[in-house]
């Protein structure tokens, strides 16, 4: 198959895919479909890490604790948004270059951990930024500067939606797709699409967020 | 994109059966993510009003929306004939446990907060809904594109 047929079957995906049958089944000649690694959909080994940061989060809120609210905040939201920016700008590109088996055992390795962490550091922000900005008041109608408080609100909003609309359903399909005999690449290069598109997009508003948030904390 | 090691080998990423049962579903992810936008966006209107009483009309009328969308979701589900239904459990029973946890730790900082009780039930409607949705969005879309047969 040459670049053009791989730039149809991948890269305008949903636009141009190949006739049913077209060429030989997964196989049955040739050099077949690209092996697979075997991997777990969720790492099981870090869900104590997961668990460790949640319940620190509820300590966090339990307790009021101005520091530790702000901690995981902050920390949350940085890797937040570094990772989508991250994924969007740099890691995408380069995946997007890389070998059709290469991109496969990249994102069997890459996508389970992404799995456990993005809901994560979205818990995190979120959680401990609503128990802030309740702590310190910034939460009130009556904060001078509450409109822009409730602007950062429906931008979050806006990408929670796109977030477990459309990026966290992309993720969990294309680790499916891996774990079939024969997945299927087309599909998960455009799956793939959407993650990284999403997660660009998410990142992008992040960087609003934080404009907002920087804005307030020098009021 | 031109590099050569993009070449695909002979049998990767052609047509399958799965492909050509897409267009035979109904718009469960549409109608979920226009679910999830209501919840979202009655969350917002409550949180916006915080430290003044609230006017709960419009929040409690986008609350109804949601709830009819995904009773409405959850029917269009149930007359799909072929699908792969264990994928689907599977998937929306973790799903709805991690999405429990995140509901409920949510809850627990409105209860922590005492919040008063016609904006708690509200929320905690609003929690319940969300719980229930993001699930039906991960197991639909895993399911929609694994054999009928798969476990």
């Amino acid at each position: 198959m040459t670049d053009t047929a791989v730039d149809t079957a991948v890269d305008t995906a949903g636009t141009h895919v190949a006739e049913p049958g077209a060429g030989p089944p997964p196989g049955a000649g040739g050099q077949g479909p690209p092996p697979v690694p075997n991997f777990n959909i969720v790492p099981v080994r870090a869900l104590p890490v997961v668990a460790a940061v949640l319940i620190g989060l509820i300590v966090a809120i339990a307790t009021n604790s101005l520091w530790a609210l702000t901690f995981f905040h902050v920390a949350g939201g940085g890797l937040w948004t570094s990772l989508d920016l991250f994924l969007g700008l740099v890691l995408g590109p380069i995946m997007g270059s890389m070998s059709i088996p290469s991109r496969i055992e990249f994102s069997t390795r890459f996508m389970p951990k992404m799995l456990l962490i993005m809901p994560t550091l979205v818990a995190m922000t979120l959680g401990a930024g609503f128990q802030l900005a309740r702590h310190v008041g910034n939460l009130e109608a009556s904060y001078p500067h509450h409109g822009w408080l409730v602007a950062s609100m429906v931008i979050v909003g806006v990408m929670s939606v796109i977030a477990l609309g459309l990026l966290e359903p992309a993720n969990l399909a294309v680790l499916f797709e891996l774990k079939k005999p024969h997945p299927n690449g087309e599909r998960i290069g455009r799956l793939m699409k959407v993650f990284i598109y999403t997660a660009g997009i998410t990142g992008l508003l992040q960087v609003a967020t934080i404009v907002i948030m920087t804005f307030l904390a020098s009021r | 994109m031109t590099a050569a090691t993009d070449t695909m080998p002979p049998g990767f990423g052609e047509l399958d059966a799965e492909d050509r049962h897409q267009a035979e579903l109904p718009p469960v992810m549409p109608i979920a993510i226009v679910t999830l936008a209501l919840i979202v966006s009655g969350g917002v209107l409550v949180a916006a009003q915080y430290g003044r009483p609230p006017h709960l009309t419009v929040p409690t009328m986008l609350l109804g929306a949601a709830a009819l969308l995904l009773v409405t979701n959850a029917v269009l589900l149930t007359r799909i004939r072929e699908f792969a239904w264990p994928v689907f459990f599977r998937v929306y029973g973790w799903a709805l446990l991690a999405y429990l946890v995140i509901a409920g730790i949510l809850e627990y900082v409105f209860i922590y907060d005492h919040t008063p009780s016609h904006l708690l039930a509200l929320f905690s409607a609003m929690l319940l809904l969300f719980a229930l949705d993001v699930p039906l969005m991960l197991g639909y879309s895993v399911a929609r594109w694994q054999p009928v047969d798969a476990t």
